[in-house]
C-alpha cells in the first residue's frame, strides 16, 4: 500500500531536481559554487517560489533546469525524462522544447527590437512547425495578447514603442503561445511598478487556476511569494536551505536565514515598522 | 523647525520633438530641518524630474516654466551653473539608483571619497583628508576602512557601493540629501541594512532627507513625511500616519490596495485600471479621472485644489468638497 501511495505522489511530479550541482570556474584556482547540491519537486499545477538573496543561485539552478547551462551533477527529471542528459535530451528535444518555457527577468533585452509584437509571438510556432490552432499566425498572435491584456493594435509596434509592463506581457505571450506545462519565470516582475506588478501577478495567478499550470517562480519580494506561491524554497549561498508549504514557511520559519529574511521586508504600516527600527 | 527648502508652484518641462512634456506641473513643497519627505508613485510620474530640478542637474532640454525653488531663503531659481556649483555638496547632496554608474571603476574607493573631501576644503592637509576619509567610511559602516581604501569599486558588494556613495554624498556635511530610490537595486536584506543606516545618520548629522522611492514598504519605514505624485502634480501630501492609515486621495488608495503584502491570499490582487496618461498633452481636468471608479463628472472637467484635511494632511481630490458624496474609503482599515 505504501509503496502504491508513493508512485502516486510520483506521478503527480512534473519537474524533479535532484541533487543538483553547477560551478562556474572562474580561473585555475577558483571556482564558484553556484548551485550545491540542490533537490526540490515541482507538483503539477503548483506554484513553486524560490527566493533568495541575489548571487545566490537562483537563476543558475533555473538556467540548469532550461538546459541553458549543463550542470555538473546531479539530475533534473522532467515528465520521467533526464533532460541532462544529451541523448535523452536530444530523443525529446521537441517536447522539452515546447512544453517548458522560460521568462526573463529583462523584457527589454528578451525581445528581438527589430520584431514586430505579431513576430514575436508567432516566432515559436514557427520554429516547432506547430500549425495555428486559429487559422493563421496572427491571429493566434492577437489570440495570446488579448489573453495577457492587450488588444490587436499592439500587434504591428516595436517593443521599443511599449512600456516595460507591456514588454514584459509580450514576453509572457510568447511563452504562452507554446501551450506550456511548466513556465520558469525568472524575477518576472522585478523591474515593474506596483500598479504593473499586481496586473501580472494576477495573470500568473489566474494561468495556474484555470489551466493547471506549474510555475517555478524566482523572486525576491517576499510579499509576492507569499500572495502567490504554493511551496517556497529558500537559497542561501548556492543551497536549498529551506522548503515548505508558504504558509507554513512565513509562520514558522526554521533557518535562521529565513528568519533574517522576513524580518527584512519592509511592511507599509510605519507603526509596525518604527517598533522594529526600535528593536534593530 | 525651520523650513530649509521650500517649492512653490514648480513646473518643469521638457522641449522634445513630438512637442512640450510637462513632467513637472504646479507642485508646491516645503523640507524642514531634519525630516525624511518620502516622494512616491510610479515611474514617470515626475519624481526624478523634481529632485533633479532642484539640483538643476537636468538636461538641456528641460526648464522651469513657472515657480521658484527657495532654499534657506535664498531663491535659486535662476541660479546658473557657476552659482549651483557652490551650492551643491554644500547645500545639497544626492544619491543615484545605481551605486555602479555613480562609481568611477577605475578610482580607489577611498581616493573617491577623498575627492568630494578636497572638493569642498581646499586648504586640508593630506594626512587630514586621509582621516576623515577613514572617518566617513567608518560612519556609513565599512567595516576595515584603511584596508578598503585602496580597493577598487568592482571588488565591493552592492550594499558596500551604495555606502560608499553615501559616504561621498555626506563628506560635504550637506543640509539636503536627496536620494533617488537608493535601494532599488539592492536585495531585501542589504535594503534594510542601507534603510536603516540613511535614518541612523539622519539622526546623526540631521540632515534633511527627500527619499523618491515607487516601494510603500520602503517609504514607511523611514519616512517622517510623504508626498503622493499622479502624472506630475502632487495629489496627496501628510505625514506618514495620515498616508497609510487615513489616505483620502483614491490614487493613493489604489496603490494600497494593489500591494501583494496587504492582500489576502486567494482574493485577486486590485489594479489600477488604464495606464497613467501622456504628459504631452495632459488632461483638462484631473489626470487621474479617467482611471478613476470614484470619478465625479467635476473631474473631467476642473482640476481639484489642494483641499485642507488636517494641519498636516492635504488631497487634491474633488471628494473632499463639501457637495461631493460621502465613499467610504475601500483602505485604511490597516491599523
Amino acid at each position: 500500500m505504501i509503496v502504491k501511495g508513493m508512485v502516486i505522489i510520483m506521478a503527480d511530479v512534473l519537474l524533479d531536481v535532484q541533487h543538483l550541482t553547477h560551478f562556474f570556474k572562474i580561473n585555475k584556482n577558483i571556482t564558484i559554487k553556484a548551485v550545491d547540491d540542490i533537490s526540490f519537486q515541482i507538483r503539477k499545477g503548483e506554484i513553486f517560489g524560490l527566493v533568495g538573496e541575489s548571487g545566490s543561485g537562483k537563476s543558475t539552478a533555473a538556467r540548469c533546469i532550461m538546459n541553458v547551462y549543463r550542470p555538473v551533477s546531479g539530475k533534473v527529471i522532467y515528465k520521467g525524462i533526464n533532460t541532462c542528459d544529451p541523448v535523452e535530451f536530444r530523443q525529446n528535444k521537441k517536447l522539452l522544447q515546447t512544453s517548458r518555457q522560460f521568462i526573463f527577468q529583462d523584457s527589454t533585452s528578451s525581445l528581438n527590437g527589430r520584431m514586430k509584437v505579431e513576430d514575436i509571438i508567432a516566432e515559436p510556432m514557427q520554429i516547432h512547425h506547430v500549425r495555428p490552432k486559429r487559422g493563421t499566425l496572427r491571429s493566434e498572435a492577437e489570440f495570446q495578447l488579448y489573453y495577457v491584456g492587450l488588444d490587436k493594435s499592439y500587434l504591428d509596434k516595436y517593443p521599443y514603442e511599449l512600456s516595460g509592463g507591456m514588454r514584459q506581457r509580450v514576453a509572457i505571450a510568447r511563452a504562452l503561445s507554446m501551450e506550456p506545462e511548466l513556465l520558469v519565470a525568472d524575477e518576472p516582475i522585478a523591474a515593474l511598478d506596483v500598479s504593473i506588478q499586481a496586473q501580472i501577478i494576477n495573470l500568473f495567478k489566474h494561468l495556474q487556476k484555470e489551466h493547471g499550470f506549474s510555475i517555478l517562480f524566482i523572486a525576491h519580494d517576499l510579499a509576492v511569494v507569499k500572495y502567490l506561491c504554493d511551496r517556497v524554497g529558500v537559497m542561501y549561498h548556492g543551497r536549498l536551505v529551506e522548503v515548505a508549504p508558504t504558509e507554513e514557511l512565513f509562520e514558522n520559519p526554521k533557518h535562521p536565514y529565513t528568519k533574517a529574511l522576513l524580518s527584512a521586508i519592509p511592511v507599509p504600516d510605519p507603526r509596525l515598522e518604527r517598533v522594529k527600527g526600535a528593536v534593530n | 523647525m525651520k523650513e530649509l527648502l521650500e517649492i512653490k508652484n514648480l513646473s518643469v518641462s521638457f522641449n522634445t520633438l513630438k512637442g512640450e512634456i510637462q513632467a513637472v506641473r504646479d507642485v508646491s513643497l516645503s523640507l524642514h530641518e531634519g525630516e525624511v519627505l518620502a516622494i512616491v508613485g510610479e515611474s514617470g510620474c515626475g519624481k526624478s524630474v523634481l529632485c533633479k530640478s532642484i539640483m538643476k542637474l537636468l538636461h538641456d532640454n528641460a526648464y522651469i516654466k513657472s515657480g521658484s525653488i527657495i532654499v534657506d531663503g535664498v531663491d535659486i531659481t535662476h541660479y546658473g551653473r557657476k552659482d549651483m556649483e557652490r551650492l551643491r555638496g554644500r547645500v545639497f547632496s544626492m544619491v543615484f539608483q545605481d551605486p555602479m554608474t555613480s562609481l568611477n571603476p577605475t578610482i580607489p574607493i577611498g581616493e573617491q571619497i577623498a575627492e568630494a573631501v578636497r572638493v569642498h576644503n581646499p586648504k586640508m592637509k593630506k594626512a587630514e583628508v586621509y582621516e576623515r576619509v577613514i572617518s566617513m567610511m567608518d560612519l556609513v559602516g565599512i567595516p576595515d576602512a584603511e584596508d578598503r581604501y585602496k580597493l577598487y569599486p568592482y571588488s565591493f558588494s552592492g550594499g558596500m557601493r551604495q555606502r560608499s556613495v553615501m559616504a561621498i554624498a555626506l563628506a560635504s556635511e550637506p543640509k539636503i540629501l536627496l536620494a533617488d530610490e537608493p535601494t532599488t537595486s539592492l536585495d531585501v536584506t542589504i535594503q534594510a541594512q542601507i534603510l536603516d543606516l540613511l535614518k541612523s545618520l539622519q539622526k546623526k548629522l540631521l540632515t534633511a532627507t527627500i527619499l523618491v522611492s515607487h516601494d510603500l514598504g520602503v517609504v514607511s519605514r523611514v519616512a517622517d513625511r510623504v508626498a503622493v505624485m499622479y502624472a506630475g502634480k502632487i495629489v496627496e501630501l501628510g505625514t506618514v500616519e495620515d498616508i497609510f492609515y487615513e489616505p483620502r486621495h483614491p490614487y493613493t488608495w489604489g496603490l494600497m490596495r494593489s500591494l501583494p503584502s496587504l492582500a489576502k491570499k486567494g482574493q485577486e490582487l486590485y489594479t489600477i485600471p488604464g495606464m497613467p496618461p501622456t504628459l504631452i498633452n495632459p488632461p483638462k481636468g484631473d489626470a487621474f479621472a479617467c482611471r478613476n471608479e470614484y470619478a465625479l463628472a467635476i473631474d473631467y472637467e476642473e482640476m481639484p485644489p489642494m483641499f485642507k484635511i488636517s494641519d498636516t494632511h492635504y488631497a487634491a481630490t474633488w471628494l473632499l468638497d463639501e457637495r461631493a458624496p460621502k465613499i467610504a474609503p475601500p483602505v485604511g482599515s490597516i491599523r
